[in-house]
């Protein structure tokens, strides 16, 4: 698509910027990265074919012009030329055009809700490849991570073959935050009560770092996680020792994982309760919420009328003390809607006393 | 603004370059007051824009057609553009100079504003007493905010008439207070134009959806 | 004992001793070091007895010019508190490195951007730049004052309200732990409990209420009171430039107020606009805040684009290149700044078409602004470059914002963003186009105009100091910052893992220091000019030869700004005043129409403020005490008649002809 010159331009650029610094942004491991790698680098290309000229331009005019330079042509009234206005308008107009074009197109073959089409730059996806599926959640402050098709969920670990294609499904526990492995794919959001969807691939073995991209709370400095690129027999030995690793994550181990914790250890749970990620992305792991599923439901159909007017519980506990530093009292009015059919049963308890004294 | 200066442009202008007698430039009260009011109705339309985007979020409670009921708001709807109406009936006495006359239809005014807030009021207390109050879903959060901001604007504009009734008693009808009469009377058909864009998309629709 | 526990909660709130910070040192030295400074200067005050003509002269003043400087002022004391945050940042960031958290625990390193962005943002930047054209614009259309000069001095004191709360947030409780955008659900009830967001809401809602009144007072200012024969293609383009800024501010700072309205509705009602659990939606707030914050950058960016055009033709002695695309230009991009919003959450999963039709958009605003350059470079060429202070700053300004600009612009390609959203990249984005453009920007401004304000001109020695302190040191404190994005590394991480990271942050922490040297250069600066006033003083009044209206009267200029109106014909009206040989008239001078000063905007303020801390710290009889003494101040203000008077002509009389003395000996 580029002119090669810009492309061999465009690649002394960025050996320039690498030396010395390990830019995982200019130097990705997955395909989709790279890409957007590639888009970064063309469009400053493109860009600088008219930030140069202006900044070369800049001083050479302040220097020709300056005052004691009497040689120099002065005109005080020379304020209009309409050739040289529509070359002003018209430059700028020319690169965005082409980088508008880029855009468009990079934007929808780049689109994280898509599937991919290809492994690399000349692999197209095999004819009945299947993706692996990641189901992702942030948590305060760490990252959970469920494999539906093995039924088993990690903690600040995540682990891929290389070469498959990978499709996440992202929400949050309790705030927004971003997931992204620069050297994978770029970011999005994670937010409670929404699904958002990354699809991508890695393309080399490695131990790449994934970190939250948006500030979400205190232990936001230290919300990474590792993410682990396999041959495919590694990564079928790692799924082994994950479920023979043992233990399960309950609702109710859920509910406490979930609790604002900071530097959590890597954690292997052979076993998820079922359905747990739709239960966090309804937001009703609690027992006896209702799920925003069944309210969204319930609401196309007009709601339950004042016969629902009460239907409401409320939240015995949110954060803990620690957060809540210089704080006595624990916030109040921290409602939800009730589950129709269910009582309601002991939400989270209070945080024992200890806790409070942290901070 | 061509490059050819000409002698003749040269010369000093005939009407000269100050004006030699007081300047008196427009008054800009009006124009600042409609602006004001721009920026308010954009403060509504963030409020529109809330409701349309969760009035339909009920969170498994009440919703429009269990709670709306249209004789009360239409009562209430009547009870605005009456005064409205008077309110006119105030300005044409102005322009009389007859201030008893003037001060009785503001006065009546006030009263039709009164019933208004009044009505909202009662009818608030009583979503609030069901339990259908603003906290009991999105829905009902963005029905109390932008129909609350619309009573917020009537109340002011009740204090505000208020005052001018002291003014035009105290004062008699200065420039300024005829400068403020016309303001009020932007400010209230301004709320009336909310008013029935209310009406329509929160109540009517609402109780007909 | 209860009985009395409940008194005492009545009475202050959740305000309690355990609000103030004694268990952190840092902020108890603040503290003592602010009221030492404090007192010293309230003492000198007092003891000089200049309260009585601070009140009078100052703050019930409502000459725009005073009000200018004031907002001035406001802006340079702000500016030392949002610089000690960025310092304290730069330095922790150099620090917590692999096991080290460094010296600031998240919980106060989260406080302090949070403070800086929302402090520089609002009450750096804003105040200045609003004080800059109050200052400049009555002056450059030929006014006597602004439209409302009382709302004016009412929106500065809301300004000042809103700082003070911030400012009492650091040693009365804590401000927000949010981001300066303080996104839901982390700055909602559940997430963030105590005072901090509250202080945030009340104090941006306070000076928020300021700015909207006082971009309605400018838009009718320049729409009603130019001067005779100045259609708008007359216009001073700064005054085109402040137009199209005022006209923003009217259209966003709305959906600011309203938006923390919302937010604030959740947290003290306990609503469910952004919150989930009731069918609330968070994505609402983030669209609606940026809906505001998009223009408000184009609002602080604007009329410094004004600055370095009327700075760029007066010190190049040429005509400004291109004046009508300039004017166009600058319409295009308040028009376009309305469009784009949705480039700040690209991530957050809008569809393909959605991000490519607010990533174009965005890319757009770069042509009228490239024509902008073009047009200084044009104005440049053929001209005779004087490189004194304010132009050196408009040349460190093109230099700079160029790259700024084009890392925009690379930001608004959607999956590029994905990459660099969020990141130290987009940092240091942002602070180059507002340190290279809008700093950069205030320093020209300041230097330009400086004379014609106050009377005498600021020294250059130390300006070219501080300049290229400023310019050195931003561009160590910042290219690192982009190289940093590049290699994946997130804003507002309090420390990091990777210990080859370091390096970079000292250099921007280096960048920091220099440019600590600039702010020193520029405070000596002013300490120069003001001791050697005598030989810095300007009796011209038109120290620069400018070309618009505001250098036709004297530096500084009398309450009335002109004793007789200009008439206007030409674009330039003062160069071509001074080319047709203009005859400055002596006598026949007329009694002078001017407003009152009053102190009902101080008063009024007050209130809002007390109302203000009443609501953060939840004190409800004083919040409902203070909020009805503000209705009743206003009203009771209404009933004043009395607000304007007449300067007699023998006074303006003796005025000019000291002028014409002045005149006359040069
Ligand atoms: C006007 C806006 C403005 C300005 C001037 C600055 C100036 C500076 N900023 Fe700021 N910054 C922001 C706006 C600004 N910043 C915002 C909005 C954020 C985001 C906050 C968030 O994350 O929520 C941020 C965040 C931010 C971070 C956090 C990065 C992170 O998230 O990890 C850091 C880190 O060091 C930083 C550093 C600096 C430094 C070193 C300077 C200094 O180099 C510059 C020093 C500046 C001054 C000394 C004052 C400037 C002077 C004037 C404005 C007027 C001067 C006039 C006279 C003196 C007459 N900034
Ligand atoms: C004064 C402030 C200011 C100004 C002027 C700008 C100007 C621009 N900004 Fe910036 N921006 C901010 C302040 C500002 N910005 C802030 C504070 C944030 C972050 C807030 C936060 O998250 O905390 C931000 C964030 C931000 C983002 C969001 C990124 C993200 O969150 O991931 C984007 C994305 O599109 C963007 C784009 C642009 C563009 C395209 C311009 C354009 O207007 C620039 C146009 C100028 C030029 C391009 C240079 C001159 C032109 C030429 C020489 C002509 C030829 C050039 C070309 C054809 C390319 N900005
Ligand atoms: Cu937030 Cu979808
Ligand atoms: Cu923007």
């Amino acid at each position: 698509m580029l002119p090669r010159v810009l492309r061999r331009l465009s690649m002394s650029l960025l050996a320039l910027l690498m030396s010395g610094c390990s830019a995982v942004v200019l130097h990705p491991s997955g395909d989709v990265a790279l890409q957007q790698r590639n888009l970064i680098i063309a469009s400053t290309v493109l860009m600088l074919l008219i930030i140069v000229p202006v900044m070369v331009l800049t001083g050479w005019f302040a220097w020709h012009y300056r005052q004691s330079n009497t040689k120099a042509h002065y005109d005080p009234d020379w304020h209009h030329s309409t050739g040289l206005e529509l070359v002003i308008w018209s430059a700028p107009l020319l690169i965005i055009i082409a980088l508008g074009a880029m855009t468009w197109i990079a934007t929808h073959t780049l689109d994280p809700y898509r599937p991919l089409g290809r492994l690399a730059a000349t692999r197209p996806v095999p004819e009945g490849t299947k993706p692996l599926k990641v189901q992702v959640v942030a948590l305060d402050w760490k990252w959970l991570f469920v494999y539906p098709d093995y039924g088993f969920a990690t903690v600040n670990e995540l682990a891929a073959p290389v070469d498959v294609p990978i499709e996440f499904q992202i929400t949050a526990s309790s705030v927004m935050n971003s997931f992204f492995i620069p050297a994978l794919a770029g970011q999005i959001y994670a937010m409670p009560a929404m699904e958002t969807q990354l699809h991508a691939v890695i393309n080399q073995p490695g131990n790449y770092e994934g970190f939250s991209a948006n500030y979400s709370g205190a232990g936001f400095s230290d919300m990474h996680f590792r993410f682990l690129g396999k041959s495919q027999a590694d990564f079928d030995a790692w799924v082994q020792s994950v479920k023979s690793g043992g233990g399960a994550l309950t609702r109710e181990g859920y509910l406490a994982l979930a609790r604002p914790s900071e530097r959590e250890p890597v954690k292997h749970y052979a076993e998820v309760a079922p359905g747990l990620y739709d239960l966090i992305l309804n937001l009703c792991v609690q027992p006896g919420k209702m799920c925003l599923r069944d309210m969204m439901k319930i609401d196309a159909k007009g709601g339950l009328g004042m016969a629902g007017v009460h239907n409401v519980g409320r939240l015995a506990y949110d954060r803990p003390p620690a957060l809540n530093a210089g704080q006595s009292e624990p916030p109040t009015g921290l409602a939800y809607v009730l589950a129709l059919c269910a009582t309601p049963g002991p939400l989270w308890s209070p945080a024992p006393p200890a806790a409070a004294a942290g901070n | 603004m061509s490059t050819h200066a000409t002698d003749a442009m040269n010369a000093p202008p005939a009407q000269g370059f100050y004006l030699t007698e007081e300047h008196h430039p427009e008054n800009g009260t009006m124009l600042g007051f409609w602006i004001y009011l721009m920026s308010d109705c954009l403060l509504f339309a963030v409020l529109f824009a809330m409701y349309g985007v969760l009035g339909g979020n009920y969170a498994a409670g009440p919703g429009p057609k269990d709670l709306f009921e249209l004789p009360t708001v239409l009562l209430n709807t009547s009870m605005l553009l009456l005064s409205s109406i008077t309110y006119g009936f105030a300005m044409l006495e102005m322009a009389r100079q007859r201030k008893g006359a003037t001060l009785l239809w503001l006065a009546i005014t006030g009263c039709f504003g009164v019933a208004f807030v009044s009505l909202e009021l009662t009818e608030f207390a009583h979503f609030i007493h069901d339990g259908a109050g603003p906290q009991r879903s999105a829905f009902l959060s963005s029905f109390f905010a932008v129909v609350g901001c619309h009573g917020v604007h009537v109340t002011a504009g009740l204090l505000w008439l208020g005052t001018m009734m002291a003014q035009i008693q105290v004062k008699g009808f200065r420039p300024t207070i005829q400068r403020r009469m016309l303001c009020f009377n932007l400010f209230w058909h301004t709320l009336d134009i909310i008013w029935v864009a209310l009406f329509t998309v929160v109540y009517m629709l609402g109780a007909g959806a | 004992m209860r009985d009395n526990s409940e008194l005492i909660h009545f009475i202050f709130g959740r305000l309690t001793w355990d609000a103030i910070p004694f268990h952190v040192p840092i902020l108890v030295y603040t503290f003592i070091v602010v009221a030492i400074l404090g007192i010293a200067l309230l003492g000198t005050i007092t003891w000089m007895g200049k309260w009585g003509y601070l009140w009078r002269e100052w703050f019930t003043s409502v000459d725009h010019k005073k009000i200018g400087i004031m907002y001035m002022v406001l802006g340079i004391i702000m500016m030392l508190r949002g610089f000690s945050d960025a310092v304290m940042m730069r330095l922790q960031q150099a620090m917590a490195f692999g096991g080290s958290t460094g010296y600031l625990p998240p919980e106060h390193y989260d406080q302090i951007f949070t403070a800086h962005g929302v402090i520089m943002i609002f009450f750096v930047a804003m105040p200045m730049v609003v004080g800059l054209m109050n200052v400049v614009m009555p002056l450059q259309i030929g006014a006597r004052d602004v439209a409302f000069p009382f709302l004016n001095n009412f929106s500065f004191w809301m300004t000042v309200a809103g700082a003070v709360l911030v400012m009492l947030s650091l040693f009365v409780g804590e401000f927000a732990r949010t981001g300066w955008l303080a996104y839901p659900p982390l700055s909602g009830i559940a997430y963030s409990p105590d005072a901090g967001v509250d202080y945030y809401i009340w104090s941006l809602q306070i000076a928020g209420v300021g700015t909207l009144l006082s971009g309605v007072n400018m838009v009718v200012t320049i729409i009603k009171m130019r001067a005779p024969g100045m259609t708008l293609m007359k216009m001073p383009i700064f005054t085109w430039t402040a137009l199209c800024t005022n006209v923003l501010i009217v259209a966003a700072f709305p959906v600011l107020t309203a938006v923390l309205v919302l937010l604030s509705l959740d947290r003290y009602v306990g609503t469910a606009f952004f919150t989930n659990d009731f069918g609330g939606n968070p994505m609402m707030y983030v669209n609606l805040i940026w809906i505001w914050g998009h223009p408000e950058v184009y609002i602080l960016i604007l009329p410094l684009f004004g600055v370095f055009s009327e700075v760029v033709s007066t010190f190049c002695g040429k005509k400004l290149f291109g004046y009508a695309s300039m004017v166009y230009a600058t319409v295009v991009i308040t028009i376009l700044s309305y469009l784009v919003w949705l480039h700040h959450f690209f991530t957050m999963g809008s569809g393909a078409s959605v991000n490519s039709f607010f990533g174009i958009t965005t890319m757009i605003i770069s042509i009228p602004t490239g024509a902008k350059m073009f047009n200084w470079l044009f104005t440049m060429y053929r001209g005779r470059i004087n490189f004194d202070v304010p132009m050196l700053w408009t040349m460190g300004f093109m230099f700079t914002f160029v790259i700024g600009g084009m890392t925009g612009v690379l930001l608004a390609v959607p999956p590029a963003d994905f990459e660099l959203h969020n990141s130290l990249f987009l940092v240091a984005h942002f602070h180059n186009v507002i340190i290279g453009g809008v700093l950069f920007g205030l320093f020209a401004g300041i230097n330009y105009w400086f004379p014609k304000a106050i009377g005498f001109r600021l020294d250059a020695f130390w300006g070219k100091v501080s300049f290229w302190f400023w310019l050195s040191g931003f561009w160590f404190a910042f290219m690192p910052l982009y190289i940093l994005g590049l290699m994946g590394v997130t804003r507002r991480l309090s420390h990091f893992d990777d210990p080859s990271l370091q390096i970079w942050f000292q250099i921007a922490a280096f960048g920091a220091g220099l440019i600590f040297l600039g702010i020193l250069a520029f405070l000596m600066q002013i300490y120069v000019s003001i001791r050697n006033r005598a030989s810095l003083r300007d009796h011209t009044g038109d120290i620069w030869g400018g070309r618009t209206l505001e250098w036709s009267t004297s530096s500084p200029p009398p309450d009335y700004n002109f004793a007789f109106t200009p008439l206007v014909h030409e674009l330039d009206a003062w160069a071509d005043m001074k080319q047709r040989g203009y005859q400055r008239p002596v006598q026949g001078f007329l009694p002078i129409h001017m407003p009152k000063n009053t102190g009902a905007g101080v008063i009024l303020a007050f209130l809002a403020m007390a109302c203000g801390f009443a609501m953060i710290w939840h004190i409800w009889w004083m919040a409902g005490a203070s909020f009805v003494g503000l209705i009743g101040s206003a009203i009771v203000h209404t009933f004043n008649y009395h607000r304007d008077f007449h300067i007699p002509a023998e006074e303006v009389a003796r005025i000019e002809d000291t002028r014409s003395r002045l005149l006359a000996q040069l």
